[in-house]
């Protein structure tokens, strides 16, 4: 949690020079260009890196289809929060300047392959897709359309966990999605959760790892606590495809790695499944 | 700290109390205020986390489940109770205890003391993140009554995972937080030695928690803090939960299904 404060990474475009990308995993380097003519992946390992939710959500929901909805709800500084490098609002306020975003999640109706949905993609670069009271409040009230609406629910997820700067009702949205959540899939609606790198403390211990099917894009980190914290309890290295996609895998807690290209096809497929006979 | 009155403990002092390992944990609790413990082992998948605790319970005659992080006095306590860190198995036997209770319609009261979850990697391998969201989830709808009692120190996700219910009590010198505060100034003050800070920043006290509607009753602790007294203390935590289950026990269970919803969907509600 926390760890989105460092500035130093944008792994969207990762940096060195203006015209020299650096994939984040396997470090190889190539023209920026490359980077972004091949949709964000590294060439060489298939790293398939950072997307803004704009881009994410032009590639996934049928064109024309998305309408977006709770824009107007956006972070709280109910706690007043200062820390030694400044005070919280004047940094939102800067993000929301620069990204054009009021919160770390795009929320809204759109159609997959003529399904209707909710659907809702963090953006990572809005405050490293913590999870704040507004973000919460997007995913609950967009159960709530979901319910009266009967539409499924599909999240893409990209979070470095709670949002620290708004305290312990930062905490509470993990609970309220989570039961917000609950309530739709008892409802019979589906949930079809999309971890994409990263996703990590509390929004993998929420929301995030509550879908009928869990799935994510190839060597996306997920986990809940950070590698470093790890390293240091257990007094071991950890190995490099440690919280891996294909590590979750593995270990039984993802349905499958779907590639970006694939990725549309494959929700509008399984949610032909979730409603053949429903 | 001049200007530093009696009755003026800051978040940092109280993060200390909770932290006292003096303090009364689960085990006290339990032998102080229960008349019939019989306490319930494993998660039936793979294994029997000692760092949380569960069982069925009697108090003053009502019986109910009782289930709680399990900290230590001793080197010893804790390093069987891992100091309170669950791992998923734990969290897991939560699950599973919780809809035995839900079954047999008995109420569940959760003892709350923990720095956090387990950070470790076979923790990871088992799913921690998804342990917790599932009891998120699970929680939020068990048909019985549930009653929480931050005892101690309520560490992050790793105590929210058995936080979740119909009143939520909070002892005077307990902390409940999103991260700890050394986690919160390593990142936003690049300093783990300005916790106090951060304790302060993060507003984490029982009078901020309920300030903020996130907790709904504090319960008064003997003078100078619980460790001084841990029979006082207990006597007062029995009284606050067994008002709390005679009040929830009351309501029909669609009535109070909705009420537990309703309250959670209020968190973090502005306008």
């Amino acid at each position: 949690m926390g760890w989105f404060e460092k500035k130093a990474v944008k792994a969207e475009i990762p940096p060195t020079k203006a015209l020299w990308a650096v994939c984040p995993k396997c470090k190889s380097h190539m023209a920026k260009k490359k980077w972004k003519d091949n949709n964000s992946i590294c060439p060489k390992c298939n790293y398939h890196g950072r997307l803004s939710a704009r881009e994410r959500i032009r590639q996934i929901a049928d064109e024309g289809s998305f309408e977006e909805m709770f824009r107007e709800i956006s972070y709280s500084d109910h706690l007043d929060f200062h820390d030694a490098t400044g005070d919280y609002k004047s940094k939102v306020e800067a993000t929301i300047a620069k990204t054009g975003e009021t919160e770390s999640i795009v929320m809204g109706r759109a159609t997959i392959g003529g399904h209707k949905v909710m659907l809702g993609v963090m953006d990572f670069s809005f405050m490293g897709g913590s999870l704040g009271t507004g973000t919460g409040e997007r995913i609950a009230k967009a159960c709530e359309t979901a319910l009266a609406e009967k539409r499924a629910l599909v999240i893409f997820s990209a979070s470095g966990g709670a949002r620290m700067h708004e305290g312990i009702l930062s905490l509470m949205q993990m609970a309220k999605t989570s039961a917000a959540i609950g309530k739709l899939k008892d409802a019979g609606l589906a949930y079809i959760s999309v971890l994409t790198d990263p996703t990590t403390g509390g929004v993998s211990a929420s929301f995030a790892m509550l879908g009928d099917i869990n799935i994510t894009e190839p060597k996306a980190l997920i986990g809940f606590a950070g590698r470093r914290v790890i390293e240091n309890t257990i007094h071991q290295k950890l190995p490099d495809d440690f919280q891996s996609a294909e590590y979750l895998e593995k270990h039984g807690f993802i349905d499958k790695i779907v590639e970006r290209k694939d990725m549309k096809a494959f929700i509008a497929k399984m949610l032909g499944y979730f409603t053949a006979n429903n | 700290m001049a200007t530093k009155k009696k009755s003026a403990a800051t978040a940092w002092d109280r993060v200390k109390l909770a932290r006292d390992a003096k303090r009364p944990h689960l085990k006290d609790f339990i032998a102080l205020i229960t008349e019939d413990f019989e306490e319930l082992h494993g998660d039936r998948l793979v294994n029997d986390d000692r760092a949380l605790i569960g069982g069925f319970a009697t108090v003053d005659g009502v019986k109910m489940l009782i289930l709680g992080h399990h900290k230590g006095a001793t080197v010893e306590e804790n390093m069987e109770a891992n100091f309170g860190m669950v791992n998923p198995d734990g969290y897991r036997k939560a699950m599973r205890l919780g809809k035995l209770a839900e079954k047999f319609r008995l109420p569940i009261v959760t003892f709350v003391d923990t720095p956090g979850a387990y950070p470790g990697d076979t923790a990871e391998a088992r799913g921690q993140a998804e342990a917790i969201a599932k009891s998120l989830e699970v929680f939020a709808g068990l048909k019985t009554p549930i009653v929480v009692v931050i005892t101690g120190e309520g560490g992050s996700g790793g105590a929210l995972a058995i936080a979740v219910g119909d009143k939520v009590l909070m002892m005077e010198n307990a902390v409940y937080s999103v991260i700890s505060p050394e986690g919160c100034a390593g990142i936003l003050w690049r300093d783990g030695k300005e916790a106090p800070a951060a304790a302060e920043a993060l507003k984490i006290t029982a009078a901020d928690l309920a300030r903020l509607g996130v907790i709904d009753e504090i319960v008064k602790e003997p003078a100078g803090g619980a460790q001084k007294n841990h029979a006082a203390a207990a006597n007062n935590v029995k009284k606050a939960v067994l008002k709390a289950l005679k009040e929830l026990s009351s309501l029909p269970i669609e009535e109070l299904m909705e009420k537990r919803y309703a309250k959670l969907m209020k968190m973090g509600r502005f306008n």
